[in-house]
């Protein structure tokens, strides 16, 4: 079921159209990745579901119904741009924030205490924000972003500015908030993350969707017919290749293995393409190379901007 | 609604319980009242220590004119002693030494001799008694020259001393006894005080919006609620915590006027500084206090008061949505700068003319001046005590309540636009430009 779905929103400001007829669509207890270069109009985006901004046009809905005011409640946003009041003490503060989005004062207090506890902090609870350092502020914040338990999670960059244990023990936290059931929006520009935890992405470049799916399926669609296979060092594989007009991209001597990328150039099947080397070489390996999201990126985003012009 | 009084409360606690806020509460009122209580509780100190003086009369014209009082008593010598005792101050009982040359009349010099700095009392004292009975002899010596029979009496009848008593009559025809003296200071006072809350306080709304703005926690409050409950929770969590601190001005300085007397154990103490403030203000007569507190009671307090609650949160809100406004549109303190001067120039402008305006608070620079929204709060204020028409006032008061409604529309598209704008520097342009954008 969709938690979240937008259709055809536009937003303009003087002059710059921040975001052109997008659409998405956030299935329930899932991770949804929303990536695009910087100036695509993710912030833009993500600000309209937060009812920072209101769109000029276009339908929102959230759990199924229209979007309302009230939605506020159910979300939590972790900004990219991150602060905290730097001369108000931590706890107190925690307790603000948590009341402005409608918690009473004793349950934030006691959804806090366990919050702190988990990531062991409970000794800054009177401490002023400014004496913290960067880790602890980020903790911190995450806490505050999820305090009111929302149904919808957004995250702006949030591993920016994390050590890698504490990237991983927010990894580890987001993961274990969808399987309780929140729905997640994560926006970022790393690529490695983006394939650890999410299960859809959708890509906006220049104010425009111009690509979105199941994260496999995208990879499987963004395939270039490359491959990658190891035969015995000493075997003849140029008159292979040139036979077959396979394209070679790569190929290295290790010990008695010869490692080979190559690109296939008709449309054989990898049954075909797997009969054609048997028949002339001994295989040691066979491997269809999927490209990672980094490489979808930015073909992707390079495609639309030659379009473009 | 409800999330605004969340908001007013943490803008107005943490400002409260900020220790320059504590310090600057308490400690304004004891130096107000240190300034105007101590000066005349020192000159009640009467000098209490006993002193002899030795006098030596050369010139004879002052054998009985030294009387001994509680305190200082004189002693007379012939002229071989002086001379002795000139040398030997110091091992004494005497603690100075007066003397009087025979051609004091002709020199006006007289020496006093002492073994360490003779205070000022007794030095006024000393010289006084000379000028006076020299003078003395001096009028008597002409008044007998000229012939003239009771030029003395006749003289004495011919001074004048002229008490102009100003009477305002009001609507009814009851005339009630009023002093400018008394309005120009109540106006000045309420114009001032008004002047610098908003001031301080518009500059607080600014820096607490730039605050916000900077450390990127906007971001996350307005996405739990409304840019313009954020603002409204600011703007008024920040008014009130102005009229605490007001309120515990008045209230620590009434105590301290009130208790301070009978602690020192003398309602002199009062009295003279009344005096003193009175003789400052006017030049001075003896009983202007008890007039002047007369005439205050004659002033129309509730309208005073009710106007300058009035005056005080219209000024603050019209003056602090704008500065908030420029906090909101600036990225960090320099740039403030040139936001803030046109906001301010107006507020500093009625400063300016508040002096000029309660000498002639019915010119038509006055009357502008106080249904200008910009500067009324100010000037109305300081021309409520001289009376202004009704008609006046209600203009007045109605231009700048429509006014405010006007600057907050304007300052919080403003604010909207600006908070959520990093890294930008904008102008006066761009800025006009946010106030059109439909949201």
């Amino acid at each position: 079921m969709e938690l979240f779905k937008a259709t055809d929103v536009i937003k303009d400001y003087a002059g710059h159209r921040a975001l052109d007829r997008v659409s998405i669509s956030v299935r329930e207890q899932s991770v949804f990745g929303l990536l695009g270069p910087n100036g695509a109009g993710k912030t833009t985006l993500i600000r309209i579901i937060n009812q920072i901004t209101a769109p000029d046009s276009g339908e929102l809905s959230f759990m199924g119904r229209r979007f309302s005011s009230q939605d506020i409640s159910l979300i939590g946003y972790l900004p990219e741009e991150r602060g905290l009041y730097k001369k108000m003490k931590v706890g107190e503060q925690a307790v603000y924030l948590a009341q402005l989005k409608g918690m009473s004062k004793h349950d934030a207090l006691k959804s806090l205490k366990y919050w702190f506890e988990k990531f062991e902090i409970q000794p800054w609870w009177n401490k002023k924000v400014e004496e913290l350092s960067k880790g602890m502020q980020q903790k911190v914040q995450f806490i505050i972003t999820v305090i009111h338990r929302p149904k919808l999670l957004i995250f702006d960059e949030p591993f920016s500015g994390f050590d890698p244990i504490n990237t991983n023990l927010l990894k580890t936290e987001i993961l274990r908030l969808k399987d309780e059931g929140a729905t997640i929006i994560f926006s970022t520009h790393n690529m490695g993350s983006v394939e650890e935890i999410c299960d859809h992405i959708a890509l906006i470049n220049q104010s425009k969707k111009v690509l979105d799916g199941n994260i496999h399926d995208i990879k499987e669609q963004y395939k270039t017919g490359i491959f990658e296979i190891e035969t015995l060092a000493g075997a003849n594989t140029d008159e292979v290749f040139q036979t077959h007009g396979f394209n070679l991209l790569e190929q290295e001597i290790r010990g008695i293995r010869k490692r080979i990328k190559f690109q296939k150039t008709n449309g054989e099947s990898n049954n075909e393409l797997l009969y054609k080397l048997t028949a002339n070489l001994e295989l040691c390996s066979f491997r269809e190379v999927i490209p990672d999201m980094n490489e979808v990126f930015i073909q992707v985003v390079n495609q639309a901007n030659q379009k473009r012009k | 609604m409800n999330k605004s009084i969340i908001i007013l409360k943490r803008e107005y606690l943490t400002r409260v319980r900020k220790k320059s806020f504590v310090i600057l509460t308490l400690l304004v009122p004891f130096l107000f009242a240190a300034f105007t209580i101590l000066p005349a509780w020192l000159a009640m100190q009467d000098d209490t220590e006993k002193r002899t003086i030795a006098v030596c009369d050369e010139s004879g014209l002052f054998p009985d004119k030294f009387e001994n009082t509680e305190f200082t008593s004189f002693h007379f010598i012939p002229s071989e002693e002086f001379l002795k005792l000139k040398d030997h101050i110091a091992g004494s009982s005497f603690y100075a030494l007066l003397f009087i040359p025979s051609d004091i009349v002709e020199t006006s010099r007289a020496e006093l001799f002492s073994d360490r700095q003779v205070t000022m009392d007794i030095k006024s004292m000393l010289s006084g008694k000379l000028e006076t009975v020299i003078e003395a002899g001096k009028k008597k010596q002409i008044i007998d020259q000229a012939g003239i029979p009771d030029l003395e009496e006749r003289l004495a009848a011919a001074r004048t001393n002229i008490k102009l008593e100003t009477i305002k009559v009001n609507e009814k025809g009851e005339s009630v006894k009023s002093s400018t003296e008394v309005a120009m200071a109540a106006g000045y006072v309420a114009g001032f005080i008004i002047y610098m809350f908003v001031f301080i306080y518009g500059a607080m709304v600014m820096r607490g919006v730039m605050e916000e703005k900077t450390s990127r926690i906007v971001e996350v409050i307005i996405s739990s609620v409304k840019p313009t409950q954020l603002m409204f929770g600011k703007i008024v969590g920040i008014g009130l915590v102005g009229l605490t601190q007001l309120l515990f001005w008045i209230i620590i300085l009434t105590v301290i006027m009130t208790v301070v007397p009978a602690f020192i154990g003398t309602e002199e103490v009062m009295k003279q500084s009344q005096n003193m403030m009175a003789a400052q203000a006017t030049g001075g007569e003896k009983n202007i206090a008890l007039q002047g507190i007369e005439m205050i009671s004659n002033l129309n307090l509730p309208l005073i008061l009710g106007t300058f609650l009035f005056y005080f949160l219209g000024g603050f809100l019209l003056y602090s949505s704008l500065m908030g406004a420029v906090g909101a549109a600036v990225d960090n303190e320099e740039e403030t700068q040139q936001f803030m001067m046109p906001v301010t120039i107006p507020l500093i402008f009625s400063i300016i003319i508040l002096f000029p305006i309660i000498k002639n608070p019915e010119g038509s620079l006055a009357f502008w001046a106080s249904v200008i929204p910009f500067t009324s709060p100010v000037i109305m204020m300081a021309r409520i005590p001289f009376g202004v028409p009704v008609w006046e006032l209600v203009l007045s008061m109605v231009v700048l309540a429509l006014s405010i409604w006007g600057t907050i529309w304007v300052a919080g598209k403003i604010y909207r636009t600006g908070i959520l704008l990093y890294g930008k520097k904008v102008n006066l342009k761009e800025i006009l430009k946010w106030i059109t954008y439909k949201n």
